[in-house]
């Protein structure tokens, strides 16, 4: 098996193909990634893959890990269910949840 | 509706359990959410014994640990456990959002001691998404926690003392073990759990690593190879080693997403393995009455984390006029059982990274004075 086909986004089924492809057409960052490939926003919110990115952003700009700007983190942490967002949203507005 | 409470602590493992002990026994009223069925973290699933001293419970298996910790949150009136509850986000209002048991609940905490703990690391190589493919964490947890044989014949990725009390445990649950791996060119682990592995007959080769793995629907086997001086792999060396499991043991990474979404001051510290947050002498952030403690400000061992814990509750329980001057002398107590903890060999990295961390916080504290 080829090394390009290597899973690096495991939620979002993301090759390193993929994401080197984005890199090569300009991205600099994980937040541009996730934006054409939504890398990083399944399940895992990106606990997987995060790092495995940055190390190929590191490698293809040849700067040290820890000058990869990191994504915005923004709630929630898990994937919520609609429906439980609109109970809490109509018992705080005191109506029905019809 | 909106909850109020006094100390929010995340995270039910070592560390949040510790923190909150800490903070009620001073007289403070402590939320715990913990996400999974019950607290304990990841020592529910630790059946070895602990190192360490006589105060962090040397001597003690994990799990015996654990049961100790839960006993005393759960025995003590001035802490609610709440389990089954997954923190989903911190605003900048300071409300924070939990869900638990189908409902979106919205807290409202004095304080919030962030100990979320720890996330595997995953590699990447060809093959990586067949099934049977596991951090070795999550084959703990079916193993020790569940009660499932994972296995039948295993390849461990990593020579830290996950990677070899993992090894150790899956031959007592009765699975082959058919060698441990490790890119490095030495053991990371304790000699006495690498020893007990070899002598029941598992290679542990360093300077390897994961070629490949294959298999039609799931694992078949995986490829190994050797790796060079500067971590590449030698032509001619792989190695065919067939398998219906590759457990990745290649370190933990601090789980830091709340910490970011509160807007604390981060920093990537290698010796702490990954982005921490910057934290003071009391474990609070660089925002205001947000503390972190254990793993997720630096990867460490359960006794630190159950230290530190005990420290970040004690000081926000403090700061919340709880016995404000026992507290400190407590803080102090615990700083100084860290410092010991860390005076070993082991630890000399650690507080190569804790120093960095300091320096950055005296840095930006520093900053703010002249604003």
């Amino acid at each position: 098996m080829d090394d390009k086909n290597t899973i690096l986004c495991r939620c979002e089924d993301l090759t390193r193909e993929t994401i080197l492809a984005c890199i090569e057409s300009g991205c600099h960052t994980i937040d541009e990634i996730k934006r054409m490939t939504r890398a990083g926003m399944g399940p895992c919110q990106g606990r997987t893959c995060r790092m495995l990115i940055a190390q190929e952003l590191a490698s293809y700009y040849h700067v040290p890990l820890e000058d990869v700007l990191m994504p915005t983190f923004r709630p929630p942490t898990k994937p919520v269910p609609m429906g439980i967002l609109a109970d809490a949203f109509s018992e705080e507005e005191g109506g029905d949840s019809e | 509706m909106i909850k109020d409470t006094e100390i929010l602590v995340i995270g039910g493992g070592p560390a949040g359990l510790c923190a909150a002990s800490a903070a009620a026994s001073l007289g403070a009223h402590v939320l715990l959410c913990e996400r999974d069925y019950v607290p304990g973290g990841q020592l529910v699933k630790q059946t070895h014994k602990f190192f360490g001293s006589e105060k962090q419970y040397a001597g003690d298996r994990g799990i015996h640990i654990g049961q100790r910790l839960v006993e005393d949150v759960a025995n003590n009136p001035n802490i609610e456990v709440l389990s089954e509850a997954t923190v989903l986000g911190m605003y900048e209002d300071g409300i924070v959002t939990v869900l638990h048991d189908n409902r979106h609940l919205k807290i409202r905490p004095k304080k919030t001691i962030v100990a979320t703990g720890a996330a595997e690391k995953f590699l990447a190589f060809p093959g990586n998404d067949l099934p049977g493919i596991y951090g070795a964490g999550a084959v703990q947890t079916l193993m020790n926690v569940a009660g499932v044989k994972p296995a039948e014949k295993v390849l461990m990725v990593g020579a830290g003392n996950i990677g070899l009390i993992v090894s150790y445990q899956l031959l007592q649950a009765g699975v082959e073990v058919a060698g441990v791996i490790e890119a490095a060119p030495h053991i990371g682990g304790y000699l006495v759990h690498a020893s007990k592995l070899r002598r029941a007959g598992v290679p542990i080769r360093t300077r390897y690593t994961v070629k490949e793995a294959y298999g039609t629907d799931s694992l078949e086997g995986v490829v190994i190879c050797q790796l060079d001086e500067s971590w590449q792999p030698i032509p001619g060396t792989e190695e065919n080693i067939p398998c219906d499991t590759l457990c990745l043991a290649v370190g933990l990474t601090p789980l830091t997403e709340l910490c970011w979404q509160a807007g604390c001051d981060m920093a990537f510290i290698r010796e702490l393995s990954g982005h921490v947050p910057i934290v003071d002498e009391n474990l609070e952030t660089s925002v205001p009455g947000i503390y972190a403690a254990g793993d997720v400000s630096g990867i460490e061992e359960a006794s630190s984390a159950m230290v530190e814990g005990r420290l970040a509750g004690f000081s926000a329980a403090g700061a919340l006029g709880y016995q404000p001057e026992k507290a400190k002398e407590l803080c102090a107590a615990a700083a100084d059982e860290l410092r010991e903890l860390r005076s070993g060999p082991t630890g000399a990295k650690i507080m190569a990274g804790l120093s960095k961390v300091a320096a950055k916080q005296k840095a930006e504290k520093g900053g703010a004075c002249i604003c």
